[in-house]
């Protein structure tokens, strides 16, 4: 019997039992050792990280062509495990002060993680199922993760049912392409249509519709994006900061792999339903956001618009849009975390608030927090010199060179309105009149503040690693 | 008459559609959503079953297997949500589940 090369999913290998050990500390030690299992958790995340970095940039696969590592996985997984990591040490103090403290929050974003690093590897259907649902169910647990809280229990309820729903129509899709095509690996399918063997057949055409909804469901974009907003404002606030960000990039990472590589050949059916989902999202992320008085509603409808534009480089179906992508979403990242680590820190003395008219005067109270919520805020915006312009330039260069630039010239009309309500927090950090300040930002809060907001600062200067690291990875998906 | 794919493809999309309108038009019981996500994923399973079966191709029956154990854990899961749930707000009707609003 020939065993299958384990050594390509030696970072995931090493997560899971990295998560089983950490359960096993936590069983024998109580809640007690929750600080220690989290910076364990962190640990292992940077070692996974390193795995994956050693792991190397061929492109090969394993265990019968189920899984794949290359390039691409290698820039995904890194930025996956990097905001999950932020997410553990953000949540920390976080849940000593609210008496959230249970050891099985980091073990369930480790799992979530794993999850998500399948994901991005899978290389055939059934891998990207399992990876889907292994981070789909821990992501229900930690949403319903303060159960004596009604609107923590019935954000996990919602997440729960309508995550349910999604893999319901992912999996119908699914069984719909296998049904038509005969086989479920990524090489294969790619293969059949290339060769011309494959027409897109009508019951295929609806499976990959499915998939499509499926799909958007997990990034969140509209018309399939409800959950998100009460999702958003019902679970812990360490919850929603991560949530924003590496289950976003896992989704998105998996978007880009299902649709460039076994389904890149018919890129005519497909790019309408994309334009579309990338406009809506894009109008809805804008317009929605208006009226929030909850800053992580907000933030929600925020990330809804984000997902639009992170599309509209997926709808141009090129190596460029691809790279643009990427770059988006490494910037996105850093921009959201950055921005919850100044969420985190809205603390009056008798506990948390989370109302945007609780920043006014911010800038008087706390001029380095102010200071840093505007660079966030200027960022998400898109206004130069900062990163966030340049995520939005790369995909809209990408978009208008696609022939698509209609939708560049929509993405840039509604980054227009979207900047209204993110200038509107400026205004009332900068120009209203104090009321009660906040308590000091933690140390930890603070560090991130600072190091992601002078990432969004100074990307101007030093762009080259990540746009060669962007560049290496979307080249692998266009062989 | 001869059992062919066809009907067995016809009964998967009924049963499809019914799950997911049991989920959007059900107005009473959170238990009945769950039921009617098992009902969605049987579908699903009776579609690849026969797939495989028409195509003479194991990957559709191992696929199903993977199917049926996240279904499992999925039912768990969902069932303990909705325990935690019921314990906060003492009731588990479809339309009491409104607290946040947008």
């Amino acid at each position: 019997m020939v065993l299958p090369d384990f050594s390509i999913a030696l970072p995931e290998i090493f997560l899971a039992c990295a998560a089983m050990a950490l359960l096993m500390i936590g069983a024998f030690r109580g809640n007690k050792s929750t600080s220690l299992i989290s910076w364990l958790s962190v640990l292992s995340f940077i070692v996974a990280g390193l795995l994956v970095q050693f792991d190397g940039y061929s492109t090969i696969t394993t265990f019968g062509g189920l899984y794949r590592d290359d390039a691409y996985g290698v820039f995904m997984k890194t930025l996956c495990l990097g905001a999950s990591a932020f997410a553990i040490i953000m949540s920390i103090d976080f849940n000593k002060r609210e008496k959230l403290v249970r050891f099985e929050f980091p073990i369930l974003i480790v799992i979530a993680t794993l999850g998500m690093m399948v994901m991005i590897s899978a290389n055939d259907l059934m891998t990207m199922y399992m990876g889907i649902e292994l981070m789909s169910l821990s992501l229900y647990v930690t949403a319903a993760f303060k159960r004596d809280s009604v609107r923590s229990t019935e954000a996990g309820l919602k997440y729960f049912v309508l995550g349910a729903l999604s893999s319901g129509m992912l999996l119908y899709g699914v069984s719909l392409i296998y049904g038509f095509t005969g086989t479920t690996n990524f090489d294969v399918l790619a293969n059949l249509f290339t060769s011309g063997e494959e027409e897109a057949g009508i019951g295929l055409l609806i499976g990959m519709v499915f998939m499509i909804a499926g799909l958007a469901f997990k990034v969140s974009a509209v018309p399939f994006h409800m959950w998100a907003p009460d999702v958003y404002e019902g679970v812990p606030t360490p919850v929603t900061a991560f949530f924003a960000a590496a289950p976003k990039v896992a989704a998105i990472a998996l978007f880009l792999r299902v649709f460039v590589t076994p389904f890149g050949e018919l890129v005519e059916q497909w790019q309408q339903i994309i334009v579309f989902v990338s406009i809506a999202s894009m109008v809805l992320g804008a317009f929605a956001a208006i009226n929030q008085k909850n800053i992580k509603r907000l933030m929600a409808y925020s990330s809804i618009g984000h997902i639009g534009y992170a599309l509209v480089g997926l709808a141009a179906g090129t190596e460029e849009g691809v790279r643009g992508v990427l770059i988006y979403m490494s910037i996105y990242v850093v921009m959201n975390i950055g921005t919850f680590a100044c969420i985190l820190s809205m603390r009056h003395r008798d506990g948390m608030v989370e109302d945007i008219s609780e920043l006014a005067g911010l800038s008087k109270t706390q001029p380095w927090m102010a200071f840093f919520f505007l660079i966030f805020m200027f960022s998400l915006a898109g206004i130069p010199p900062l990163a966030g312009f340049f995520g939005k330039f790369y995909i809209f260069i990408a978009a208008v060179n696609a022939g698509l630039i209609p939708l560049a010239v929509i993405g840039l009309v509604t980054s227009v309105v979207g900047a209204y309500y993110y200038l509107r927090i400026v205004k009332i950090m900068y120009f209203d009149d104090p009321t009660e300040g906040f308590e000091p930002a933690s140390r930890t809060q603070s560090i991130i503040m600072a190091a992601s907001g002078l990432f969004i600062a100074f990307f101007v200067i030093f762009p080259g690693p990540l746009l060669d690291g962007a560049q290496a990875a979307a080249a692998v998906l266009f062989p | 008459m001869e059992i062919g794919l066809a009907h067995y493809l016809t009964v998967s999309a009924i049963l499809l559609t019914l799950g997911i309108f049991g989920i959007f038009l059900n107005r009473k019981n959170v238990i009945v959503i769950l039921m009617s996500i098992e009902l969605m994923l049987l579908a699903v399973n009776i579609n690849l079953v026969a797939f495989s079966a028409y195509l003479g191709n194991l990957v559709g029956q191992v696929f199903a297997l993977f199917i049926l154990t996240v279904a499992a854990g999925e039912a768990a899961i969902g069932l303990a949500i909705l325990v935690v749930y019921f314990r906060n707000r003492g009731t588990i009707a479809v339309e009491d589940i409104h607290h946040m609003k947008g």
